[in-house]
């Protein structure tokens, strides 16, 4: 029980969850390099089958990335929120003295800094082994910085709706990806418009947009989700 | 004035409202059937062949009502899940996850049907046109509502989540809607206006009209029908149904 006025306020709830999440994917570090290493899997796989030809690969390389990053992020959307589903902590979060909806952008904002940054980090090398022209790297790292967050927040809609379902792989898979649709049409556009020699900051801006008002809707949404799930 | 707000409060009740479904499901089915029979007959017979096109437009006496109903229905599931998630009304629950397979119906009937159509007209079965592509997703969106109400044991929870879901989606809408104003498309642009200038041909709008008015009721029809199966199942063991059923005296 907190004694009334000394309720934690917005920046200490964040800064506790943070650093544990921060703790808890320090201490087992093998599974945060996951999503990279399934990514280079895609990456490696989709090359063999493309055969070596340099010319195919690099005119496919910025698709693929697209689709490695975000399979590997919609595979580790589960991470989300089952772990705290499972041992009743998501449970404390309902009770706590601020917004269910807070927790869960701090929630999401870590998961990216620890799933998809990781991802971005790793895109460069992921481009050369796919023959990207040099040029065309920056606006991929652009789309990926806009888009990456975007999917996050869409994708933990999904994982909100689906913690209380046992096995649920292909299931968050089916919902989430329909909803991807629009943020891959623009990431991976903008780069090819670049390409082109087409502008790209049209699809970028509208990335950027998209962003901002997932920033604000999703978290609220998210939060009606787990309520939802959890009763 | 009373007293149709409290048979509208009534009808959340379901015995009431399995009353209300039996009898109305057959209403607009009945209503439906001649006006869709009417619809077809003047769409294959009555309307001349198009100068262009041939005799392949007729298709779309059946493609463009579909398409409209593909967005129609989901918007309306989307209201349903909203009044169901704020009133905690269960008939509206109800309501919302029996619009599901049937808008997958109609989108599935608009994929089908354009796709026959443009084989002769664009020469291909697919092409990853934004209004198709976005008609698309639309239908992966109603498998994505249906396959969570499927996946949640407790029926009431797995609506709601569902119902959440549809809500979300419904920012899709908009942008199918528009797709082939925004994007430079393969699809033609908008034709029937109910605001302004229509550009379709005066002999085949009676026809489109009829096909419209007369999806429409099939669909409510449908949509009591199926409403009604749901809701049945869910107070399966209430002593209401067993009497509805005549098995309990």
């Amino acid at each position: 029980m907190i004694a009334p006025g000394t309720e934690p306020g917005l920046w200490q709830t964040a800064r506790a969850l943070a650093a544990r999440d921060l703790q808890l994917v320090w201490r087992r570090r093998g599974d945060a390099l996951q999503p990279v290493l399934f990514a280079v899997l895609v990456v490696v796989l989709f090359a063999l089958a493309m055969g070596r030809d340099p010319q195919r690969l690099a005119g496919s390389a910025v698709a693929v990335l697209w689709l490695a990053v975000l399979l590997a992020g919609q595979l580790a959307l589960d991470s989300l929120f089952r772990a705290d589903a499972e041992d009743g902590s998501l449970e404390q979060w309902l009770l706590a003295p601020v917004p269910l909806a807070w927790l869960v952008l701090v929630r999401i904002t870590m998961h990216w800094l620890t799933t998809a940054v990781p991802l971005i980090v790793a895109s460069p090398l992921l481009a050369e082994m796919l023959h990207l022209p040099h040029d065309q790297l920056p606006m991929l790292l652009a789309s990926l910085l806009l888009g990456t967050p975007l999917l996050s927040l869409i994708g933990g809609l999904v994982a909100a709706l689906t913690v209380g379902i046992r096995r649920s792989g292909i299931l968050v898979a089916l919902l989430s990806l329909p909803l991807y649709v629009p943020v891959l049409v623009f990431g991976a556009g903008s780069v090819a418009a670049s390409a082109r020699d087409q502008d790209p900051y049209g699809a970028l801006l509208m990335l950027g947009a998209g962003l901002v008002l997932a920033l604000v809707l999703a978290p609220l949404a998210t939060a009606a989700a787990i309520r939802l799930s959890l009763n | 004035m009373q007293s149709i707000v409290r048979w509208f409060h009534l009808l959340g009740s379901p015995p009431v409202f399995d009353r209300f479904a039996r009898r109305g499901s057959r209403l607009f089915y009945l209503a439906a059937l001649p006006v869709l029979a009417l619809g077809l007959w003047q769409a294959l017979f009555v309307v001349p062949a198009d100068y262009q096109q041939g005799d392949s437009f007729r298709i779309l006496f059946v493609h463009v009502p579909s398409a409209w109903m593909s967005l129609f229905v989901f918007a309306l599931m989307a209201l349903y899940a909203a009044i169901a998630l704020v009133w905690k009304i269960k008939v509206c629950e109800v309501l919302a996850m029996a619009c599901a397979p049937i808008g997958a119906g109609f989108t599935l009937v608009t994929l089908l049907t354009g796709s026959i159509w443009g084989r002769p007209m664009w020469g291909t079965w697919w092409d990853w046109d934004p209004r198709l592509t976005t008609e698309l997703i639309l239908l992966f969106l109603y498998f994505g509502v249906i396959g969570l109400y499927m996946a949640i044991e407790e029926r009431r929870s797995a609506a709601r989540a569902a119902g959440l879901l549809a809500i979300v989606g419904v920012a899709l809408l908009p942008v199918i809607r528009y797709s082939v104003d925004w994007w430079g498309s393969l699809h033609q642009g908008q034709t029937i206006r109910l605001f302004g200038p229509t550009t379709l041909d005066a002999s085949m709008q009676l026809p489109l009209w009829l096909m419209v008015i007369g999806t429409k009721l099939w669909f409510a029809g449908s949509l009591l029908a199926k409403a009604r199966a749901d809701n049945l199942q869910r107070e399966a063991g209430k002593d209401w149904v067993q009497r509805a059923l005549g098995e309990a005296p």
